[in-house]
């Protein structure tokens, strides 16, 4: 049984110097010391080390090293310090009651009911416009925090930068000609001028793929979509909007890194595992005169998560 | 009269006993009156408990964060324009990337000590949260938050909460490819929110994803007005613990009102600051030797680009668990959409959760009509349903943790993903379910057992001068002799009492509630 359990607490200010709680908590006193001591020497000797690695800049481990070695060695001592060799207690405090009495409490309500309400009371009229005042306040000095912050959606999510007769260029700005990619290729394609710009890399990323050397037809209604075996896909995912950046050749899909979502290309991209609500939307492709791939038109409905508006 | 001559002695005694210090503080107390507050102060008893601690673990890595993050303003340029990288690391140069991404790589290259302060401004982060996330476990399952404690555990909460936002924030500030596919996902999340999901991103982000304006915004809300906030806040919850003290388990000389334990100085300010030496010396050590988010490994934020198998920081891990897991629910109707495969896990489900943490107190004190002043603690075996109800919730949060891993846990054990996606949606149903009765039955028993959460005593074996070996058992612990382990007698509502009063022969009689 510790001597710690038996003492029964004090009250620290009745307490005289030689009263057995202000003794320290160590058996032996001047082995802690001693010890602590040490630890004391090393984490000075550490964090002198630290000053002189930073002088010389030495490698970043030196750095963290002797600062988190020094640091840590201080601290085991002066934690022992407080636990062995300072007054070991236990004290004891009392608590003092929070609430006022009965007395203080009506007054206190009284103060606020009687004297400022029945004031307001008297003159209701005021009292009204000067919370309507302090309403519309309050709102109106909301707007520039929040009006002034962004431009209205508008239409924006509804469209992407594709129209009739967009250059489906790759990321370096070269058009893709009908010769470039071989069957079970894949690239990603932006609109000629914009591959380099943030709409551009972010609304407008689109996958194009080659199937087949015939044209691809990945659902009914999209007979002229994939002429020669092309066909492109909205590269933003259905459900958070990540980059739907991974191609699985052999089962042709398109997979989505950040949550597995995965889409049968073959099949107008529909979802067939993972959390994706709906099919990446396809985007129409066909040929100038000399080769070069173009959309028909923009996306055949809005790109990336869903939202509100969305019908 | 012999004239005076100022000695050494003569200056030393006309200070008083307590010399220059003394003198300092009378002056001080001139014109503040410090003395008698402060002497009360220094005399503030502390409970010993190491449960205690975990609280000192967050306070003091905010403290490691705070010095850190100043170290890294320094450097760090919050600008989405685009420069050319000319810095020391090689597969970078020449690259066109942001200046938030070039500048966090070169304070990690080329400013002396700034990778060091990088690593450990994350890893205090990640301390931080973890460290609030205990204490607030301690706080759950001792009952610490029971009246008078109700507004701390609001204030706590909303730390926790604005620690996981600030984390994020800062996560995402160094514009690396990791990072802004993470800002992808929280746009998105925010579109979701029905009716007003749009305008508010909008707002955030000013225009589509990615827009120009997060890096500056998110930069000034990681740096200046949350942690301002936390700062206020933290504030507010320690002048709250001073003004109401400290709870503290039963034991021997603890009551409802005292506390036992030792006083602030010098004892406590010694182990306390001892601690926070520790704390910033573990959180250096971890700098040194654990690498965390290499972001030239990652390369710049492409919004084209996406790299694999990467999680984000540990507390979002249920966030992201919960996105991958549930069903691809898309509720199109009426014109309109909800996007519910985003909106349930990724909106409605954190909101419930904080807001069934923010309003337990208040649940609990309407479930056991408890409406006594608490500072004695609770062992969570005396609370099976408090601690079951806990417990049931952390497991689910762990499980959806866990699930935020799926395609590396497929990898790993090579089994197929979809076995993982429902393996982990079985368990996150089942699991918090199972949980429940299993702590509710285990607490039960604690409660049953003789001498559960008391020591074991020792025999003690003595030989008669015969040569005979008797075993005796030693007597128990004075602190064990109080019968801490047993609850508090529930209070009664008084018109259940007058009802019992009434009908003193009924044969219901009064039904002991069960907490």
């Amino acid at each position: 049984m510790s001597e710690h359990e038996q003492r029964t607490p004090v009250q620290l200010s009745t307490v005289s110097a030689d009263d057995p709680h202000l003794q320290p908590a160590a058996r032996r006193p001047e082995l802690v010391e001693r010890v602590i001591a040490l630890t004391f020497f090393f984490g000075v000797v550490l964090l002198v080390g630290f000053g002189a690695c930073y002088w010389v800049n030495a490698a970043p481990w030196t750095l963290g090293a002797t600062l988190g070695g020094g640091s840590t060695l201080l601290g085991i001592g002066l934690i022992a310090w407080g636990k062995y060799l300072m007054p070991r207690g236990p004290f004891v405090e009392e608590r003092h009651e929070a609430a006022s009495t009965t007395e203080e409490r009506s007054a206190f309500a009284a103060a606020i009911v009687e004297r400022g309400g029945g004031v307001i009371k008297r003159r209701k009229f005021l009292g009204g416009l000067l919370g309507a005042g302090m309403g519309i306040f309050g709102v109106v000095s909301a707007f520039p925090l929040v009006r002034s912050l962004g431009p209205l959606p508008k239409g924006t999510l509804f469209h992407t930068d594709w129209a009739k007769g967009t250059y489906l260029v790759d990321i370096t700005g070269r058009r893709v000609h009908q010769d470039d990619l071989a069957v079970g290729s894949i690239v990603t394609v932006y609109p000629e001028g914009l591959q380099d710009s943030d709409n551009g890399q972010a609304v407008d990323q689109t996958v194009l793929i080659r199937l087949s050397n015939e044209d691809f037809v990945t659902q009914k209604g999209r007979e002229t979509w994939g002429p020669q075996g092309y066909v492109a896909y909205s590269k933003l995912c259905t459900h958070l909007g990540c980059p739907v950046g991974l191609y699985e050749q052999e089962l042709q899909l398109l997979v989505c890194p950040c949550h597995q979502s995965m889409f049968d290309v073959t099949n107008g991209a529909i979802p067939n595992f993972g959390p994706a609500p709906r099919p990446l939307p396809q985007l129409p492709l066909m040929f100038d005169a000399s080769g070069y791939l173009q959309s028909q038109s923009d996306f055949n409905q809005p790109v990336g998560p869903g939202f509100w508006e969305r019908s | 009269m012999s004239q005076t001559v100022t000695t050494k002695r003569s200056q030393r005694e006309s200070a008083g006993p307590y010399g220059k210090i003394g003198h300092t503080l009378n002056e001080l107390d001139d014109r503040l009156g410090v003395a008698k507050g402060g002497r009360t102060f220094l005399d503030k008893i502390f409970p010993d408990h190491w449960s205690f601690m975990l609280g000192e673990i967050a306070l003091y890595s905010f403290v490691v964060l705070l010095a850190t993050g100043i170290f890294l303003t320094l450097y760090y340029i919050p600008s989405q324009d685009l420069t050319t990288y000319t810095g020391s690391y090689l597969p970078l140069y020449g690259q066109k990337v942001t200046e938030a991404y070039a500048s966090s790589v070169n304070l990690s290259f080329a400013v002396r000590g700034g990778l060091l302060m990088r690593q450990m401004h994350h890893w205090a982060c990640d301390i931080f949260v973890g460290a609030i996330v205990l204490h607030m476990g301690r706080v759950f399952f001792t009952g610490a938050f029971r009246k008078p404690r109700e507004l701390n555990w609001t204030i706590g909460t909303t730390l926790l909460i604005l620690a996981i936002v600030n984390g994020f924030l800062g996560y995402s500030l160094p514009d690396d490819l990791v990072s802004g596919t993470g800002i992808r996902i929280a746009y998105s999340i925010i579109l979701s929110i029905p009716l007003v999901g749009s305008y508010v991103a909008f707002f955030l982000f000013g225009g589509n994803f990615p827009g120009t304006a997060i890096i500056p915004r998110f930069f000034i809300l990681h740096v200046l007005i949350i942690p301002l906030v936390i700062l206020g806040l933290v504030g507010a919850h320690m002048a709250l613990l001073v003004k109401q003290k400290h709870t503290q388990f039963p034991g021997k000389g603890k009551t409802e009102k005292n506390v036992v334990g030792s006083p602030m100085y010098p004892v406590f300010m010694a182990k306390t600051q001892g601690f926070m030496f520790v704390v910033t010396g573990a959180i250096a050590l971890l700098g040194a030797f654990a690498q965390i988010n290499p972001i030239w490994q990652f390369g710049p934020y492409t919004a084209s680009r996406i790299s694999y198998a990467v999680q984000p920081d540990w507390y979002m891990g249920f966030l992201d668990g919960a996105l991958r897991i549930f069903p691809a629910w898309s509720f199109h109707n009426f014109g309109y959409t909800i996007p519910l495969e985003v909106t349930i896990p990724a909106v409605i489900f954190p909101g419930i959760l904080f807001n069934l943490i923010m309003a337990w107190p208040g649940i609990e004190r309407k479930f056991t009509k408890d409406d006594a002043m608490h500072n004695l603690l609770d062992r969570p075996s005396n609370r099976p349903k408090r601690t079951a109800a806990g417990v049931s919730v952390a497991v689910l949060c762990s499980m959806l943790f866990i699930a935020s891993s799926t395609d590396v846990m497929a990898n790993f054990f090579h089994v197929s993903l979809n076995t993982v996606l429902w393996a982990m949606r079985v368990l996150c149903l089942v699991t918090p379910f199972l949980a429940y009765p299993i702590t509710y039955k285990i607490c039960r028993e604690m409660q049953g057992v003789e001498g559960a959460g008391k020591r074991k005593t020792t025999n003690v074996v003595t030989r008669t001068a015969e040569g005979e070996y008797l075993a005796t058992p030693a007597p128990v612990y004075v602190d064990d002799q109080v019968h801490e382990h047993e609850a508090d007698a529930v209070p009664v509502p008084t018109f259940v009492a007058e009802a019992a009063e009434d009908e003193a022969q009924g044969p219901s009689g009064v039904r002991r509630v069960e907490r």
